[in-house]
């Protein structure tokens, strides 16, 4: 549910990038071409809310995420991140949130892991007892203890993350702003990552906006998906209402009794055979399951059959390449 | 909210300081070899280049009418202020490294300044061999040298140690902004920095005069070891220098340190609104 004002920790109203590129034009003069990487776009995230932001490579993904760091400033629109313009006041905001650029990591290279979190301690100034605290419920949470004294450049990438996760969560920042956090992690490393998340988000009421390429991540973890593409958002609401919206279509697989040529169904299209197996495909908003079920079972007999509901991935799928 | 997000006092500045930089130590004890090696290397080119002088008193007696306790004394003034801003300070031109690798978006999302954390972040131990080296020239000059100690020649020569150091980690963090536009220019910056540096281990007055404007007037380096060390060894400009630059230092000092703090908070904006 996409949150009102009242209760948002981030506000962004018509936040633009533009970059000026250089492009060679004959042998010394150069181009100016100027891209828009992010285009007008406006977003209101509430208090505990898990914001999935997605969208295909270069789509505007981590400029976004970089403004809404303050990392970036934006060529036009303002923002509000924890009630701090982070554009002028940087310093103050980054007390506020934890940053995880699943590419990069934040930890120092050459130390052993635990040394890092003390000394964001210290960059953070967090009070002893509180930094303790928290470092004792992470190091449980994320399974840490066999590897707090390995250096960081020896962990795995799964290790490295979730020291990466528990860095930039030790000062207790009210939003957590994550991009590509579970690239190139396999799928044990994957999942313990999401649960982590979601654990952080219902216990501390942390804010998380997460950039992904993984859509199980998003299926698995977001209340709320902004997909956003060539700089804009041409979505922004749930995962169900994003289904309805864009996979509108569902199939029927029937295995019949004994093979026949392709069934025609009224307002269905059959859109492949394979011995007895046939997949029917209908619209929702034209026909129901029901009907569709009770007009194959008039013209054929069924043997078994299953409905297959879109899954994100087709949907995402049909967005990225159906959005001019 | 025990959460501190007030400004940090400059006490907890330093604590931090000393933190980040003896993380840096640590790690990079990690790699003794490479450590010593360096500080090997580094301590025999610095001998070398001080021989340099004793290769050249060998051949004369004076150099522009200076002894060699005198030119002794410029080139210690001037190990010291560089290797000093060198060990606190020049750390700032990792910025374009860090552009290039996409990693000075780190320092953007920690509550502390980009420049302090560059500092203290990168803090390099193995150049303190070459601080050491330019102590011990200095010590020798100070100690052959003919020269009555008074309080103003005592205060004077601390104010050049202090108003060199600034100009030359001025200098520093000027051409390290330099670099948010011209990434790959880092061999142009060089000269800036350790130029002005070999620049001022001579006396001034035996080089040209396009090259004694442009360290007095450009890159004001002169102003590091030359015009007050004038007064401390009692002599005066063949060319006729007004007698009060001698003692314009620290006000030099102070307007290119203001120069270096506004070229590097442009550079930072820069980089925030351009992303490279």
């Amino acid at each position: 549910m996409s949150a009102t004002s009242g209760d948002a920790v981030i506000q962004v109203e018509h936040m633009s990038k533009e970059f000026v590129l250089r492009k060679r034009a004959g042998r010394f003069r150069r181009e100016k071409v100027v891209v828009r990487a992010v285009d007008d776009v406006s977003l209101s995230v509430g208090a505990g809310e898990l914001l999935g932001y997605i969208g295909p490579n270069g789509a505007g993904k981590s400029t976004s995420i970089k403004m809404l760091t303050g990392i970036l400033v934006p060529s036009a629109g303002s923002i509000r991140v924890a009630g701090v313009d982070p554009q002028r006041r940087r310093v103050e905001l980054a007390r506020r949130i934890g940053v995880v650029f699943g590419q990069r990591t934040q930890l120092w290279w050459d130390l052993p892991l635990r040394d890092s979190f003390d000394l964001l301690r210290h960059v953070y100034r967090v009070p002893a007892e509180r930094h303790a605290a928290n470092f004792a419920s992470f190091v449980d949470l994320l399974d840490m203890g066999s590897f707090l004294d390995t250096p960081v450049r020896q962990l795995s990438l799964g290790q490295r993350m979730r020291g990466d996760l528990c860095a930039a969560l030790l000062h207790d920042p009210s939003i957590l702003y994550l991009d590509e956090p579970t690239i190139g992690l396999d799928v044990v490393s994957k999942s313990r990552v999401r649960e982590f998340l979601a654990e952080v988000n219902a216990e501390r009421g942390v804010t998380i906006v997460l950039t992904t390429h993984d859509l199980s991540d998003v299926e698995r973890l977001c209340s709320r998906l902004v997909v956003i593409d060539h700089g804009r958002v041409i979505h922004d609401g749930t995962v169900a209402e994003i289904k309805d919206r864009f996979g509108e279509f569902r199939t029927v697989v029937v295995d019949l009794e004994e093979a026949v040529p392709a069934l025609s169904i009224p307002n269905c299209e059959t859109v492949r055979v394979d011995g007895v197996r046939q997949w029917i495909r209908f619209r929702r908003t034209d026909v129901s399951a029901a009907s569709v079920v009770a007009s194959i079972a008039a013209v054929a007999k069924v043997r078994d059959l299953a409905i297959e509901e879109p899954d994100i991935e087709d949907v995402v799928t049909r967005i990225y390449t159906e959005s001019p | 909210m025990a959460l501190a997000l007030d400004k940090p006092t400059v006490r907890e500045l330093a604590h931090i300081y000393r933190v980040m930089a003896g993380a840096r130590i640590r790690a990079d004890w990690q790699y003794r070899v490479s450590f010593f090696g360096y500080t090997f290397t580094q301590g025999l080119i610095t001998v070398l280049d001080f021989l340099q002088i004793a290769v050249i008193f060998g051949q004369v007696d004076s150099l522009g009418d200076w002894s060699i306790a005198e030119v002794s004394f410029l080139y210690g003034t001037s190990a010291v202020a560089f290797h000093l801003g060198d060990l606190f300070v020049s750390q700032v031109e990792r910025a374009s490294q860090r552009i290039r690798l996409g990693t000075f978006d780190s320092l953007l999302i920690r509550p502390l300044g980009t420049m302090f954390q560059l500092c203290a972040d990168d803090f390099a131990f193995r150049r303190v061999g070459k601080l050491v080296q330019g102590t011990a020239v200095l010590v020798y000059a100070v100690t052959a040298l003919d020269v009555e100690w008074t309080v103003g020649r005592v205060g004077a020569f601390a104010m050049m140690l202090v108003a060199g150091t600034a100009i030359f980690s001025a200098i520093w963090v000027i051409s390290a902004s330099l670099s948010f536009w011209l990434i790959e220019a880092s061999e142009l910056m060089n000269s800036f920095t350790y130029g002005s540096s070999f620049a001022t281990e001579y006396p001034l007055h035996i080089m040209g005069k396009w090259l004694r404007r442009l360290l007095t007037f450009v890159v004001p380096a002169a102003f590091v070891n030359y015009y007050p060390s004038l007064y401390i060894l009692g002599r005066t400009d063949p060319f006729g220098v007004p007698g009060g630059v001698r003692f314009a230092s620290p006000a030099v000092a102070l307007v290119l340190v203001l120069v270096a703090r506004a070229a590097w908070a442009n550079a930072v904006r820069h980089y925030r609104s351009t992303g490279s």
